[in-house]
């Protein structure tokens, strides 16, 4: 057989722009590549010198969808370095704007971004024309998670309503009463949603991975705890940077996170639902058994079913929050800055989040560091598709295209977060 | 309608967040309304499929930063018979625009280990520095109900009908006390164009206008009342002027004023 390339120029239904290079020679894999070709913005850069409150609104704009974790990260990593205590209503209320992100980035990954490949369709739009009540019924699960946020944070992208400390404001408890009939009906059709994804044809592929994520003593990890891994690492946030760093490879175009000394590790769903499954609650489990998806998952295109689980653990857990909610006395507490450094980790939807900052007594930043999880799942993607392919090797082109673009897009990989910091080369093969 | 008659929409990204186009996905009750007026034709955040161009209205995200990129422009504009930039990036350069005060071979020295291999300008540029605009939507990010508007009065054949008045008009019109003259806030609503529903001062927060300048905004009697009243110092006026869209004209000229 001679040689063939699989290339796609620009990676369709995932965040920001990105393409990927397979290069096949005498039927073996000879390249990989996920060429990041998104230019980079140097956030970084000019945090140095703004005040230490402008973080969470500064951050983020680094990506869309996930705006939540970049504030909510931000503001803890602040928090923690002026050991500042906040309301456990304050916290409760993160959680909750937090599970409406997640809401919304999960169900629209599953049925726009990921769902048609399972299913044949090239987007959400000719799925609708055969299903239109399941993209009904998806965009309605969407605009739950966007209401959400926007009934919290005041709008569906760039919240303004997260700072140090708390809240600008706090919604009432009959503010957040509307929501609970729709919450009841979207948990339902999360269980459905399950049971769709849990029917879908999956390709034989499982590896033997290191999955990283926040682990809590009393909860379903989102936004506060340890880091943990399945190969039993379990280490203070403070302590990432010992164990984690970013790497320059060779054959790669961009940097990559790595466990020091051991290799490559997958962040996100999988690994959340991996090492806590134990912490979610029953409705979640039940669903997760009812297709047969076992407690431990290693098949990354089984990636959408747990994002589904996820998705009906969010409508879950919100509708207890909502339940158990008071507005706190103070809707943020003070918080003055002194010269310190704080670090900050929490869940976004595409996986761990970290952030850290040295900021001066008068609260200037003077140094930050932030690792999304995209960055941290690249060598992994990459690494999938090293093995993926070989056995695949004989499919038609066009149809190996295809199934890789899938494979890439079980992380829901997010480019605009990645490339705040990647570092940028054009390649023309 | 077959789809062949539709007009046909291309959504392009530029430096940004991915927020302003995910905007139209995020128009979850109207999205299928959408489409049944519009073919959308490039969309590779919705869609694999790609219908070749030239395209009836293109939709750019996003600000210029490398040199590829001020030439693709140039290819899509001529592709598009018209052109709508969506978000502060794409209209004012976007908050990547901090670097057009800074030396960028700092900045790139600072985020990368190997700054010989970036390939990066000097500044970060709005779209409307490249190539004719159409129609420029404000916002970080965009509102959109803007964004309904401006391709419904594209399919209509008629300008959008979006204010460009200052965010005051819509606090008043919400009845919202005064941030600024009520609690000594900071707040930046006098010179932001509206189009928020001044969402800010709604939430006890001062607004820190990511729609950017409005008309004829006065830029320095603001500036004198955050100094004056709130004790702003310098830096303090520099960061509130240059933020989400820092290489705005009137918010530049003014950043510039207080630089020591």
């Amino acid at each position: 057989m001679k040689s063939k390339s699989i290339r796609v120029d620009t990676l369709a239904r995932v965040e920001g722009e990105g393409a990927l290079h397979i290069k096949i020679k005498e039927n073996s894999v000879v390249d990989v590549k996920l060429e990041i070709y998104e230019p980079p913005r140097f956030f970084e850069a000019f945090l140095r010198g703004r005040s230490f409150r402008e973080a969470p609104d500064i951050t983020a704009r680094i990506c869309g969808i996930c705006h939540i974790a970049y504030q909510t990260s931000a503001i803890h990593a602040m928090e923690r370095a002026l050991g500042v205590e906040v309301h456990p209503q304050v916290r409760a209320l993160r959680r909750l704007i937090y599970c409406g992100e997640w809401i919304e980035s999960h169900a629209l990954h599953i049925f726009m971004l990921h769902g048609p490949d399972f299913l044949g369709f090239q987007d959400a739009i000719a799925l609708a024309k055969e299903k239109p009540e399941l993209v009904k019924m998806a965009l309605g699960l969407k605009k739950l998670g966007n209401d959400i946020v926007t009934l919290i944070g005041g709008r569906e992208i760039h919240s303004i309503n997260l700072r140090l400390g708390g809240f600008y404001r706090m919604p009432t408890r009959s503010d957040l009463q509307p929501l609970v009939d729709r919450l009841k009906w979207a948990r339902d059709a999360a269980v459905e949603s399950v049971k769709i994804t849990g029917g879908l044809e999956f390709p034989e592929f499982e590896r033997d991975y290191e999955f990283l994520a926040l682990k809590h003593d009393n909860e379903y990890a989102i936004t506060e705890g340890y880091l943990a891994t399945n190969r039993g690492l379990a280490i203070d946030i403070n302590d990432y940077e010992k164990h984690f760093a970013e790497e320059h490879v060779e054959h790669s175009n961009a940097l990559h996170s790595i466990h020091k000394g051991k290799g490559t590790y997958f962040v996100g769903p999988l690994a959340r639902y991996n090492l806590n499954y134990d912490q979610l609650p029953s409705i979640a489990k039940e669903a997760a058994e009812s297709v047969k998806l076992g407690s431990f998952v290693r098949n990354p295109f089984k990636g959408i079913v747990v994002r589904a689980v996820e998705l009906l653990f969010a409508f879950d857990e919100s509708l207890r929050l909502i339940e158990e909610y008071e507005p706190a006395p103070k809707p943020f507490v003070d918080c003055e800055p002194k010269a310190a450094v704080g670090c900050g980790a929490t869940e976004a939807p595409r996986g761990l989040l970290y952030h850290r900052y040295k900021i001066d007594d008068a609260g200037l930043i003077q140094d930050a560091k932030i690792v999304p999880p995209t960055s941290q799942n690249l060598r992994t993607i990459e690494e999938d598709l090293w093995q993926f392919v070989p056995p695949r090797i004989s499919l038609p082109t066009e149809q190996l295209t295809w199934v890789c673009e899938q494979a890439v897009r079980n992380y829901d990989p997010c480019i605009s977060c990645a490339t705040h910091f990647l570092k940028l080369k054009i390649e023309n093969v | 309608m077959p789809s062949s008659s539709k007009p046909t929409l291309a959504v392009w990204k530029f430096a940004s967040c991915d927020g302003c186009q995910l905007s139209l996905l995020d128009c979850e009750e109207e999205l299928l309304d959408i489409v049944g007026e519009i073919d959308i034709a490039y969309f590779p955040e919705a869609t694999r499929a790609v219908k070749k161009g030239p395209y009836d209205l293109s939709l750019v995200e996003g600000s210029i930063t490398t040199p590829h990129d001020a030439e693709r422009i140039h290819k899509i504009r001529r592709m598009s018979k018209t052109l709508v930039t969506i978000g502060a990036c794409a209209t004012a350069g976007g908050i990547q625009a901090l670097r057009n005060y800074k030396d960028v071979r700092e900045f790139t020295s600072i985020v990368y280990a190997n700054p010989q291999y970036i390939e990066t300008l000097g500044k970060s540029t709005p779209i409307s520095d490249h190539v004719l605009v159409d129609f420029e939507l404000r916002g970080c990010p965009i509102n959109k109900y803007q964004l309904i508007e401006a391709i419904s009065a594209y399919l209509g054949e008629r300008k959008p009908n979006l204010p460009k008045y200052a965010l005051c008009i819509e606090c008043k019109q919400k009845r919202n006390v005064c941030t600024m003259v009520a609690r000594g806030e900071a707040c930046l609503g006098p010179v932001t164009q509206a189009g928020c529903g001044a969402l800010c001062p709604s939430y006890n927060r001062g607004c820190y206008s990511c729609f950017g300048p409005k008309e004829t905004p006065n830029t320095a009697s603001l500036a004198l009342w955050l100094e004056k009243k709130l004790g702003a110092d310098s830096a303090a006026l520099i960061r509130a002027f240059r933020s989400y869209n820092a290489s705005a004209e009137p918010f530049r000229r003014e950043s510039e004023q207080h630089e020591v």
